[in-house]
């Protein structure tokens, strides 16, 4: 359905000269990852249906530099961001939505002191106020009764807090949200972050995501939850490793919302 | 000959008070071989989070039975405190419990400290009965051999010969027992002496109360060579700890000066320095020693009581990996330790000892096995921040030493050659919305 996939580009609209309500901040993952390129569109559908006028930077956006960051290359991590902050400041964003937690906490926490203050939400914190404002409805009959357990990113919930929304938006789904013998404030880990994404793990008994995902299934979910593009794929990859793919999905939040409004 | 006691009491006082004294001069400036790090923002957040974290407790509740008789002890320590300055008091001017004549209250205040004192030993059992018998992994995991092994259980065993002193004097003090009020334990412990003649009850009070009071002098100089410099460092700790979102990692100043002229095309990269500054050294990235580290990461490690709360929610280490938070703290403290004494044999000045905390402590392993997760940032019960010491030294790892792992070399170089982690184009970025 992709004909119908509005998205427009900051350049666009400054040719306009129009300033967009928000910018969506898609990420590496969510420009280039197969998986969490579905995530990026149906958080577009919800966009486009709730008539909100967004923009993204397209090839003008580059990655935050988190990953170089969290390996220890401040240089490389400040290349990215001053370069970064000289674009969004040249279109004179104000508000940024990403539907990745690792870009949001960078934009949100260490983008201000190098000089690029905005306002950084996270798509679950932006869908949220779409439906308390009214501006986007759920019609939870699809997921009736479906166990979902939320697994929280380390960098949305620790890093920074936001425990509700995600959780908010999955009981307005009219499902079954189960919660993790460790969840929230000491959730574990999926494994990806600080840059492990990109490499092997060391030596040890067992895979992180492979332990997380055994704490995800013993709530017995139909649905794992997820609010982060690596840890999607973390938990996918433990999933597979459980010979569990054939009964439990793991979905992004704004699939999931998307889902149950056909989109 | 009748003032014996009482000046050596002081004698002893002085030396116990001293001795203490010193060590913690030693340990100020131990911590401020760190490097100067700007606290000064944010001063209610601190108090409050020292308010709640520390004094409240707040995060030793987290955990409940270990919270709940953690409080025990807590509050029965710091309580019992009143009952020492009346012994100093008494010491000194030779009087006989000087308290005493506020009457009803002192009975009121001798029964909750007598209260305290067995909740307390029986807290103290349940620890010791934990760490040794149930055995929690926690307080198995490798680096708890040892030394820090037998500290823990030495705290336990002092904390319950304490107890039993300050119970004991209370029963063996006739006078005490005859007033009947604030006997409320003791009394029951008094029957066990009845035997004896009062001369002998008389002296098992007097060394009762001469070895309550050298043991607790004892016990405050053992603090510093112990993990149990909590009990005083905790509260500046939990001042000077992060008050900024735990994702928020500290930007390098050093490095942004350098981007910014490497940005700057007025800037002429071959221009000679400004004068006086010919011979400055340029700042070394990230930390291989503990001189590398700030005084509060430094603070941090003389805090750690080596619970291993951190360590049992940490991803790596319940995976089997070698990382363990709780060893990153102690390494510190140890090299600290180790740098101090070097210094104090050296007349003032640190030499080269041919060894650092990087490699001669922690490993490269260690350090490239976190996930950054915050995990032991928020298990701590103290605001201990282990994940920035990690980061420092991946820090020197790689911007000093270029010794990244080879697959984070590929990620990075992709992201200088295509601004994302992968090597797609850049100019690919926006092709997801057609496909």
């Amino acid at each position: 359905m992709s004909e119908t996939l509005k998205v427009p580009t900051m350049a666009e609209y400054m040719a306009q000269g129009k300033q967009p309500e928000v910018l969506f901040w898609v990420g590496c993952a969510g420009s280039f990852d197969d998986r969490a390129k579905k995530i990026t569109k149906a958080f577009v559908k919800l966009l486009n249906r709730a008539n909100v006028e967004f923009a993204v930077l397209g090839t003008e956006e580059s990655c935050t530099g988190d990953p170089a960051k969290r390996s220890g290359n401040e240089f490389l991590f400040q290349m990215q961001a001053v370069t970064n902050i000289e674009v969004l400041n040249a279109y004179e964003v104000k508000k940024i939505v990403t539907a990745c937690p690792h870009c949001f906490n960078t934009l949100k926490n260490e983008y201000p002191s190098l000089g690029g203050d905005y306002k950084v939400m996270h798509h679950t914190q932006f869908l949220k106020t779409l439906l308390d404002e009214g501006r986007l409805t759920i019609e939870g009959g699809k997921f009736k009764g479906k166990r979902i357990t939320f697994h929280d990113p380390c960098y949305l919930g620790r890093a920074n807090n936001v425990y509700e929304a995600p959780r908010d938006l999955i009981r307005k789904l009219d499902a079954e949200l189960v919660e993790m013998k460790s969840c929230k404030s000491r959730g574990l880990c999926c494994g990806a972050g600080g840059a492990q994404m990109f490499k092997e793990p060391e030596k040890g008994d067992k895979d992180v995501n492979v332990e997380r995902t055994e704490q995800a299934l013993e709530t017995k979910p139909d649905i794992i939850a997820a609010g982060c593009p690596f840890c999607n794929t973390m938990m996918t990859d433990g999933i597979k490793s459980k010979d569990k793919e054939g009964d439990v999905a793991i979905m992004d939040i704004a699939e999931l919302i998307a889902n149950a409004q056909d989109l | 000959m009748e003032y014996l006691p009482n000046i050596l009491f002081a004698i002893i006082l002085v030396f116990g008070i001293g001795y203490f004294v010193k060590n913690i001069s030693n340990l100020r400036r131990n911590i401020k071989l760190g490097h100067d790090v700007d606290v000064s923002d944010n001063k209610p957040q601190r108090w409050k989070n020292m308010a709640m974290i520390a004094l409240g407790q707040s995060k030793m509740v987290k955990r409940p039975i270990a919270g709940f008789l953690h409080i025990i002890v807590y509050v029965g320590f710091v309580i019992i405190n009143f009952e020492v300055l009346e012994i100093i008091i008494d010491g000194l001017i030779g009087t006989h419990r000087i308290f005493s004549s506020l009457g009803s209250f002192y009975g009121f205040l001798i029964a909750s400290f007598e209260i305290l004192a067995v909740l307390v030993f029986v807290a103290v059992i349940i620890f010791w009965i934990r760490r040794n018998v149930i055995k929690l992994k926690r307080f198995w995991n490798q680096e708890m051999t040892s030394w820090p092994k037998n500290d823990a259980n030495y705290i336990l065993y002092f904390e319950m010969a304490l107890m039993t002193l300050f119970l004991v004097m209370n029963a063996t003090d006739i006078p005490f027992q005859e007033m009947n009020s604030g006997n409320i334990i003791s009394q029951f412990i008094a029957p066990l002496f009845e035997g004896l003649s009062e001369s002998t009850v008389h002296l098992i009070e007097r060394s009762a109360w001469w070895l309550h009071i050298v043991g607790i002098l004892i016990f405050l100089n053992y603090l510093y060579f112990s993990k149990h410099l909590h009990i005083l460092l905790a509260f500046p700790n939990t001042y000077y700890g992060s008050v900024k979102p735990k994702g928020q990692l500290d930007n390098l100043e050093a490095v942004t000066k350098e981007v910014k002229m490497m940005m700057d095309p007025s800037i002429d990269p071959f221009a000679a320095p400004e004068p006086g500054t010919e011979n400055n050294v340029p700042a070394k990235f990230g930390a291989s020693d503990v001189q590398d580290l700030n005084w509060v990461q430094l603070l941090n490690a003389y805090t750690c009581t080596e619970c291993g709360r951190c360590t049992s929610e940490c991803p790596a280490n319940q995976t089997g990996k070698q990382l363990s938070p709780r060893k990153i703290m102690m390494d510190t403290r140890d090299r600290l330790e180790e740098v101090g004494k070097n210094i104090d044999a050296n007349k003032g000045e640190f030499k080269d000892d041919g060894k650092q905390l990087l490699d001669y402590y922690i490993t490269r392993e260690e350090l490239w096995a976190c996930t950054s997760c915050n995990a032991c940032v928020e298990a701590c019960p103290v605001s201990i921040d282990p994940l920035s010491i990690i980061i420092d030294m991946r820090r020197y790892l790689v911007m000093e030493q270029s010794a990244a792992p080879t697959e984070l070399n590929n990620m990075m170089t992709n992201i200088e050659n295509n601004g994302a982690p992968w090597p797609y184009n850049q100019m690919d970025r926006l092709n997801w919305k057609d496909e």
